[in-house]
């Protein structure tokens, strides 16, 4: 997909996480916004993936770890075709298939479920780990949001990934700068982030990570780099794409009530119709 | 007892991963920085590039098996039972129990018998952990040979398995030719019509000797071995509680929460049967010799003897 492309799916998979969560009346739009071109790119550019085959052996692996987001991704996997775009509007129902936090038993494209935060990490690690083993040359890709890294299991599975050398692992962090106690530097500070992960052997990445060159530019360097993990700092605008939304903490975990809701697909309705003009 | 050959579960553990590797490539076993003391170390040996050692980060090591799980290698995950299911509670829960992962978590050093190390790293609370996990299946084996059968066991099991092994050497009691393990079936160890010994782990050897010193006393013991503690063989232990009428508990672990509170769940429901409980009394381990601790927390046959007795 070239760049164009590109913005224009991510404006369609906001607009599905604003829907998502408005239907299900609860659920964490801000943090799913901030990722949107993180998910867009990995699943429509980067993922050797095939939805027609989700569990297919030789896939690529996709973790969410800051599983809160859930939103981003199941709207990313449903524009990608594991499942119906209307389905979204179940979410967080009684009886859906998509459950608040990413559940790999009943949503098709789930590698792994996740939502209690610094675990995920740890399951794409045996991922990337499990290929080494076996020889299988599949990528595992894992995204955490900032505060997800002040829990102490990030840095036991990133000590365990830089030393085996997991080069086919990717750790992206969502560097929105928001918790829902507020700015990250004033909850407990996890900077310098960058260099936590130096520290721990990664190949260190920081980026715009609502820059589809710049993510481009990432994943590429990810890609070529050999005998060590790449960790993706992006940063990125929490709650990015809706205007009332943007850097708002309280857009951490809450949902837009009716109005809200028509405010924020307008705001995504106009940027649709920029990038047909592009 | 002196002359019966005794071997510690833990050993059992490592000497069935050996021979499970030999047989099955896709096994993996993971350890945080314990293997000389969970035994894994002997695979090690064996199949290095198969063993993964995480350092002691018991967390992460559970999430990595979830991981390795979810591509279709069979991980064992091994730590001492504090760490494996204390420890690591949350991570067995969601990252392995939720998804149904296909993860076996061997706990060694269970219980009191951890002797000299004392209460921080003596386990009586894990069964009780592990049993609330809708789906997991929770093995509590009695003596080498069972130990090595749970192994296999759970490797032929789909799904996450909990196994508990022990530090002290324990008697060897089921070395007989039609022995068979079953996952989720008790086995009976002894016929007796006056009251049931329901036992796990470490203690069942020792009810066997109390047994026959009731039976000088007039008093038959049923007794039963109960390896697998969830799924429980449910009706074994109904039938059991309906012809003695009386039951007895006995495991290395607190009273609340595991295999008494598993029996007492069932017979409530189906039977309801007075039952004495023996274990862990709520209360703390300490330092000490693996002998003198069993003996001191009542797990020994003759403060299992004298208890029952005056139960009956």
């Amino acid at each position: 997909m070239n760049k164009l492309e590109l913005q224009k799916t991510a404006n369609e998979v906001r607009k599905g996480i604003v829907t998502s969560v408005h239907s299900a009346k609860a659920g964490h739009p801000g943090g799913s916004l901030s990722a949107a071109d993180i998910f867009t790119y990995l699943y429509f550019e980067e993922m050797n993936i095939d939805p027609a085959e989700p569990k297919k052996a030789d896939r690529d692996r996709f973790v969410l770890s800051k599983g809160h987001t859930a939103p981003g991704l199941y709207s990313t996997l449903a524009q990608r075709g594991y499942f119906p775009v209307e389905d979204l509007k179940t979410l967080r129902h009684t009886g859906s298939y998509l459950q608040g936090h990413p559940d790999m038993k009943h949503i098709p494209g789930v590698d792994m479920s996740s939502g209690s935060l610094g675990q995920g990490i740890s399951a794409a690690v045996g991922m990337a780990i499990s290929a080494k083993l076996s020889g299988d040359d599949y990528r595992v890709y894992t995204l955490l949001g900032d505060g997800e890294i002040q829990e102490g299991q990030v840095w036991e599975a990133s000590m365990l990934a830089g030393f085996r050398k997991l080069d086919n692992l990717v750790v992206i962090v969502d560097n929105n700068n928001l918790q829902i106690d507020g700015p990250i530097s004033e909850v407990n500070s996890p900077y310098p982030i960058d260099k936590k992960f130096e520290a721990f052997n990664f190949h260190v990445i920081t980026i715009d990570g609502n820059d589809f060159d710049q993510i481009d530019a990432a994943f590429k360097e990810a890609r070529e780099t050999k005998g060590m993990p790449t960790a993706i700092i992006a940063r990125t605008v929490k709650g990015k794409g809706v205007s009332f939304m943007e850097n708002q903490v309280g857009w951490h975990g809450a949902a837009p009530n009716d109005e809200q809701y028509a405010v924020a697909m307008a705001d995504l309705e106009k940027v649709g119709e920029a990038l047909c003009q592009m | 007892m002196s002359d019966v050959k005794k071997i510690a579960t833990r050993e059992s553990y490592g000497n069935a991963l050996v021979e499970l590797g030999k047989e099955h490539e896709d096994v993996v076993v993971l350890d945080a920085d314990l293997a000389a003391a969970t035994k894994t170390g002997v695979f090690k040996k064996a199949f290095p590039e198969r063993h993964i050692d995480c350092g002691i980060a018991e967390c992460n090591m559970i999430g990595v098996a979830a991981g390795i799980a979810t591509t279709g290698k069979v991980p064992f995950a091994s730590s001492f039972a504090m760490f494996a299911a204390g420890r690591a509670f949350e991570q067995v829960r969601n990252s392995v129990g939720y998804p149904k992962l296909n993860v076996k978590i061997g706990a060694t050093h269970a219980g009191i018998s951890v002797g000299e190390d004392g209460a921080t790293h003596q386990c009586n609370e894990d069964i009780a952990l592990m049993r609330t996990i809708p789906g997991m299946v929770v093995i509590n084996p009695s003596d080498d040979i069972e130990a090595k059968a749970a192994v296999k066991a759970a490797y032929e099991h789909q799904g996450p398995v909990y196994m508990r092994f022990g530090r002290l050497a324990v008697p060897v009691i089921n070395d007989n030719e039609d022995y068979k393990f079953e996952l989720g079936k008790g086995v009976v160890l002894r016929e007796g019509k006056d009251v049931t010994i329901i036992a796990s782990g470490l203690p069942v050897s020792n009810c066997l000797e109390a047994a026959e010193k009731l039976a000088k006393d007039g008093i038959e013991a049923k007794v039963i071995n109960i390896h697998t503690i969830k799924p429980l063989d449910e009706e074994l232990v109904i039938a059991a509680a309906k012809e003695t009428g009386k039951v007895v508990t006995v495991e290395e672990h607190s009273v609340i929460g595991g295999l008494g509170s598993a029996v007492c769940d069932v017979l409530s429901e189906n039977a309801p049967t007075k039952v004495l409980k023996i274990g862990i009394n709520d209360v703390f381990g300490e330092s000490g010799p693996a002998v003198e601790l069993v003996k001191k927390y009542g797990l020994d046959a003759d403060s299992i003897y004298t208890k029952v007795k005056a139960f009956v």
